[in-house]
């Protein structure tokens, strides 16, 4: 299996303080989970959103011309800075409706829900960073 | 996973349903039949599971492979169908639900262990699909699946002919699930059918019931009479409790 493009590499930057793997957070080193997929669809599902929009966006500037997938972007963008405290977690209305998903009900919507999150930001610090003041 | 064939993986045991399902097209709908014997490995996790799963008021799926995957995998296309026809204001269609599974189960490249065949009856007419986990779809007017599904299909390819009656088609698939539960040690107990049409779904659970059935749970009883255990002594304090407030609300019955 041929390293992909979209797994970063890894040993250069560990996601711990000070340089350091965070066995606490991130659990124990491993070369293998770093290089390779862990599951088949690992990476076929890590970049699925995305995939869909490029297909779409492709088709679209074929039949209609340029501006549309350049409107339609520039309408997801102002979807997307719709957001609440940089801690609390949002619902993505605007641009789950612009993109057509909250007219179905996918696996997203029942497992890793964000209100049941283990992690969570702290909230002072994440504001200081948002207001410019840390 | 690359290095799978060096690492010798513990097997995994989910409980799979090795069934055996099989649907006619018949002169006005559909029927549709199933086992309900769940297995893990060797041993019967389920005796009375129920293979028939509801997608639409028309239309209703058999699923074989992992349990819960076609389990959760039918109750989104449920749902999503619903939604849908709620949507485009139409009532669904069987080449709707297909199509919306199709997406689904390519999506997650056959990961998703769920080998379905959907039957149902709706404006253009009564339809048989299959879907196989990678997403593939056939349409044919009569199938078997599952781990029995030889032995059923030859019966269904002796028995079957175009515009069944009803009594006729739920014999013939009766006797297809018959065969295959004779013959594969996958399939067993009761034998469910539900039957589509425009004027309804008969769901009957089940068809027909094994002959090796356990009669012992309707004479044994866990609940002990009253004396069982002696009573010692016995000390009754009332419960003083005051009307604090009342409040009369109208039913509204208009």
């Amino acid at each position: 299996m041929s390293l992909k493009d979209s797994i970063p590499v890894a040993g250069l930057c560990p996601q711990g303080q000070y340089g350091v793997q965070d066995s606490l957070r991130s659990g124990f080193t491993s070369a293998k989970n770093e290089l390779l997929p862990s599951h088949p669809l690992e990476l076929s599902e890590k970049n699925f959103q995305l995939n869909q929009d490029k297909m779409n966006f492709s088709t679209l500037r074929n039949i209609q011309g340029l501006h549309a997938p350049l409107k339609l972007q520039m309408e997801y963008r102002a979807a997307r800075q719709i957001q609440r405290l940089p801690f609390l977690p949002s619902s993505n209305l605007a641009l789950d409706t612009l993109r057509g998903s909250d007219e179905s009900i996918g696996f997203e919507d029942i497992l890793n829900d964000p209100a049941q999150s283990e992690m969570m930001g702290e909230p002072h610090m994440m504001v200081e960073y948002k207001l410019g003041l840390l | 996973y690359a290095l799978e064939n060096i690492i010798h993986l513990k097997q995994i045991r989910h409980i799979n349903i090795m069934l055996l399902i099989s649907f006619v097209l018949m002169q006005d709908g559909v029927v549709l039949g199933a086992d309900t014997r769940a297995t893990s490995s060797e041993v019967v996790a389920d005796k009375m599971c129920a293979k028939i799963h509801y997608i639409a008021p028309n239309i209703y799926c058999c699923g074989a492979g992992t349990a819960a995957d076609t389990k959760k995998t039918t109750e989104l296309l449920s749902s999503n169908l619903t939604i849908f026809s709620m949507n485009s204001g139409r009532n669904p269609r069987v080449v709707m639900a297909v199509n919306i599974l199709q997406d689904m189960l390519y999506r997650y490249r056959g990961q998703i262990g769920a080998n379905l065949l959907l039957g149902g009856v709706d404006c253009t007419g009564n339809h048989l699909y299959e879907v196989d986990p990678y997403g593939s779809v056939d349409k044919v007017p009569y199938i078997a699946m599952g781990s029995g599904d030889l032995a059923a299909l030859g019966i269904l390819e002796d028995g079957f002919k175009p515009d069944l009656e009803l009594e006729k088609a739920k014999e013939l698939v009766r006797a297809a699930i018959h065969a295959g539960i004779m013959s594969d040690l996958g399939s067993g107990n009761n034998i469910d059918i539900c039957v589509i049409t425009r004027r309804g779904v008969d769901y009957i659970r089940p068809y027909q019931d094994s002959e090796y059935k356990d009669n012992r749970y309707k004479k044994m009883k866990y609940k002990y009479r009253p004396g069982t255990t002696p009573v010692l002594t016995e000390k009754v304090v009332p419960l003083k409790l005051e009307v604090v407030q009342e409040t009369v609300q109208q039913m509204d019955t208009a």
